[in-house]
């Protein structure tokens, strides 16, 4: 019997790790990745919570697998068109070349929320307001932090939940990372800057992620970091160029307003461009919050509605890298059954709509 | 009554079970988003009257779920409904409905 | 400070303002707080630009204040203010243009309520009926009198006889812009710019050679709202409030206050004599106030206006710095003469705030 062909549509971590699985499974695998490098967001993110692992060791971990393997990786490309003919789809590019799969993968992951929608926090007017984002891109750079004018900050604010938990942007969901990323990126500025005073200023502490808690306790009792009840209502501008953040405290049940030379935005997940343009071409449903949605939340999670396509990593919802190659796995030996004909993936269960969860009525 | 030079402490304990929720329950009725407050404190924060008088409208809605009728009375009067907590909320609490009844609930049952 | 960021967010909130041919709508405090900026923006409109507005006497309150302060009910509320709709239908007019901030979000509201619950407007239309017999149709184009200002403010630059900028240094004048709560803080997309970053006033400031200076406080309340300052004993509340502003954009040294709602510029002017009274403090250079002006009087100074005929008078924190930094030809003796050189009679001298 010929080899079986796969195309996995992504090549950040899940697309990466379901891709080596395939293959040593005995699969034909070809990654399509619309930039000229495999590793997605991962590449742009210095060191990984809770164990301040380089994130570049998990890449180099993931393509050890890629090359082992052989896939045929194709980069820099977008797709044109995606057509189901029987059971078997063929992929267009945009620069003409044309993929035949017996089933397709789809890893198109999240964006980052975009931090100028919170106009109220300034990013993009005030100088010295970034995100989380932005600061690991100071991390990499092995720069040191400073202000726009150089000079060395003597506090910065961490804000959570910006683009996440919040009706006013139309993200009612968790994004799951960034309160660890919150206490993470604390961590390492106060190992860059010891003298630096940091605050993080939080709803609620998500630390459900094992060891995550300890690295709570850790930024606590070592580093001195500070944790302040209160969501951000806003951010202004001073004279000298420092932000003066106005929240409540919460626990002391009044409002508080701190000055601070840099303010951090732990910016969430949001669906990817990727993931909308290749729901669209080949008619996926997506679910309330906008990622793809799963046949099953608890069972059938990499399923899709089109027979032989299926999902991975955080296309379909906020993920840690953790989940996201544990699902990568997952995602992997649900084509592979498929592709052996056989049908896990068509089990029934009751059918559960999310929509009753934002029904109020 | 004798002075013993000592005296008997109030007990300062939330009494859950003496918990008088009717307050709450009016306003929950008409407007049933104050039931999804995570006490964050975005309209406190972005609250005018705060910054001058003892409002917190997060404390205040906590005050109304524990009962604690008698401590709100007061806070409350210093909202001057300008609305702009409604404008800043996460949760989509319609803040400004929940003051106005709070006040019709405290006409209504007298309090 | 990013400009280019604002400029984003500016892109995003942009809003249709008819060309000509306005119903005007008067505020019912402004012509008592700021006497002549009314006439200016009728004299602006009318002489300068030539176009068509229409000056109704007939229009009476939108109820606004008492609205606001849980006098009048919402229903009533909407009756009046169909009734305003029904004067500009018969007058054959289609674009509204209220003189008055909270009328402008009042109508605002009122028409985004009948769109959402369609209910309520034939339930006006009822009551409108009833009781006066009229009928009306919903203005093709609402739009803030400082939003047709606005939009001709580069017109009103050619024209112009004075820049925003201090003659002696050429250096643009600092100025401090507020805009009324009710302009664009519950519909940010009917206020130029929106509600965070807003650019109504901020752009006739550029087109007339000024500097905006953005300042932490810039968006707390000016202290007016209705129930603050209505009610005596909530007065110092209205004055803190005032007084965070003033502390906060004091050391950018701001050489005026540009404001488009009927209550901030008063209460920005007199709370300054207030506070020079209460506690000896004055915000600007020895001794002097920050001159708080409506947009009306700064566009009126700009096209060359006399500053009496504007009205200047009438203001507690004295204009003169700003007329001697932009140049203007002024007779000081002139200040306390009305029409005809009747002596007005003159203020009495405040303690500490400079008196000219």
């Amino acid at each position: 019997m010929a080899k079986k062909n796969v195309i996995v549509i992504g090549g950040g971590i899940a697309g990466m790790e379901s891709a080596s699985y395939l293959s040593a499974m005995g699969f034909n695998v070809t990654l399509l990745e619309k930039s000229n490098e495999l590793g997605g967001h991962l590449l742009n993110w210095e060191r990984l919570f809770p164990t301040m692992r380089y994130g570049k060791q998990v890449i180099d971990f993931l393509a050890k697998g890629i090359d082992f393997e052989q896939i045929n990786k194709v980069l820099n490309v977008e797709i044109k068109s995606i057509e189901k003919k029987n059971t078997q789809f063929c992929v267009e590019l945009s620069n003409g070349k044309t993929f035949f799969g017996d089933s397709i993968l789809i890893t198109t992951g999240y964006d980052l929320f975009d931090a100028h929608r919170k106009e109220e926090y300034g990013y993009g007017i005030y100088n010295n307001v970034i995100t989380s984002a932005d600061l690991e891109k100071i991390f990499m750079s092995g720069n040191p932090i400073t202000t726009t004018d150089g000079k060395t900050p003597k506090r910065i604010g961490i804000v959570h939940c910006v683009g996440s938990r919040d009706e006013k942007v139309g993200h009612v969901y968790c994004s799951k990372v960034c309160c660890v990323t919150g206490v993470k990126q604390a961590i390492e500025i106060k190992e860059k800057m010891p003298e630096t005073e940091v605050f993080n200023f939080y709803m609620d502490m998500r630390m459900y992620g094992m060891h995550f808690e300890a690295l709570y306790k850790k930024a606590q009792e070592k580093y001195g970091i500070q944790f302040i009840r209160g969501r951000l209502s806003e951010a202004a501008e001073n004279i000298d160029g420092t932000i003066v953040l106005k929240v409540e405290d919460t626990l002391a049940g009044r409002p508080l307003k701190m000055n601070v030379d840099i303010l951090v935005l732990l910016v969430g997940f949001v669906p990817s461009k990727g993931s909308k343009e290749v729901g669209k071409l080949m008619g996926l449903n997506i679910g309330i919050n906008g990622f793809y949605k799963t046949k099953d939340q608890h069972t059938l999670t990499n399923v899709s509605n089109i027979d032989g396509v299926f999902f991975a990593g955080s296309c379909t919802g906020p993920k840690t890298i953790t989940n996201t190659i544990t699902d990568a796995r997952a995602a992997a030996s649900s084509v592979a059954s498929y592709l052996l004909g056989f049908d896990l993936h068509k089990r029934d269960i009751e059918n559960h709509e999310e929509f009753w969860l934002y029904d109020s009525k | 009554m004798k002075n013993f030079g000592y005296t008997i402490q109030n007990d300062r304990q939330i009494d859950y079970d003496k918990n008088d929720t009717k307050l709450y329950d009016f306003v929950a009725e008409s407007e049933k988003s104050i039931r999804t407050c995570i006490f964050c404190g975005t309209c406190s924060a972005t609250c005018t009257a705060s910054k001058f008088t003892d409002l917190s409208l997060r404390r205040i809605i906590l005050y109304l779920k524990r009962g604690l009728n008698e401590s709100l009375k007061k806070e409350i009067e210093s909202c001057m409904l300008c609305g702009k907590c409604n404008l800043a909320c996460p949760r989509g609490v319609n803040t400004r409905n929940v003051i106005l009844n709070i006040k019709r609930g405290i006409e209504h049952y007298e309090l | 400070m990013i400009i280019e960021g604002k400029e984003r967010i500016w892109k995003d909130y942009q809003k249709d303002i008819a060309e000509d041919n306005y119903y005007y709508a008067r505020s019912c405090i402004r012509q008592n707080f700021f006497p002549g900026s009314e006439a200016t923006f009728l004299r602006i409109l009318i002489s300068e630009l030539g176009k068509d507005v229409y000056d109704d006497p007939n229009h009476t309150t939108c109820t606004g204040i008492a609205y606001h302060s849980d006098i009048v009910p919402l229903e009533t509320t909407m009756t009046v203010v169909a009734r305003h709709f029904a004067l500009m239908t018969s007058a054959g007019y289609k674009n509204f243009v209220p003189s008055c901030i909270t009328s402008f979000g009042l109508y605002t509201e009122i028409i985004e309520t009948w769109y959402e619950f369609p209910e309520t407007l034939e339930k006006t239309r009822e009551n409108l009926y009833k009781a006066t017999r009229r009928e009306f149709e919903i203005p093709d184009n609402l739009a803030h009198t400082s939003d047709i200002i606005f939009k001709y403010r580069n017109e009103i630059e050619k024209k112009a006889k004075y820049k925003l900028v201090n003659k002696k240094t050429g250096e643009p004048l600092k100025i401090v812009e507020h805009i009324g709560c009710h302009y664009s803080k519950m519909f940010p997309h009917k206020g130029i710019g929106g509600a965070e970053y807003p650019y109504v006033l901020a752009g006739m400031v550029d087109s007339w050679g000024g500097s905006v200076i953005d300042y932490p406080e810039r968006r707390h309340c000016c202290g007016f709202g209705f129930r603050q300052y209505a009610v005596k004993a909530n007065r110092g509340y209205s004055i803190s409030c005032s007084k965070k502003k003033f502390d906060s954009m004091a050391p950018y040294k701001p050489d005026m206050i540009i404001t488009n709602c009927p209550g901030c510029p008063y209460f920005f002017d007199r709370w300054q004599y207030a506070l020079s009274e209460m506690e000896g403090i004055t915000y600007g250079e020895n001794g002097n106030g920050i001159p708080a002006f409506t947009y009306e009087e700064v566009a009126g100074l700009v096209l060359g206006y006399d500053p009496w005929d504007l009205g200047l008078q009438l203001h507690q924190v004295a204009c003169e710095p700003v007329l001697d930094k932009m140049g203007i030809d002024y007779i000081p003796e002139n200040k306390y003469k009305g029409l005809n050189n009747i002596d007005l009679g003159k203020p009495e001298k405040a303690t500490h705030l400079k008196f000219y």
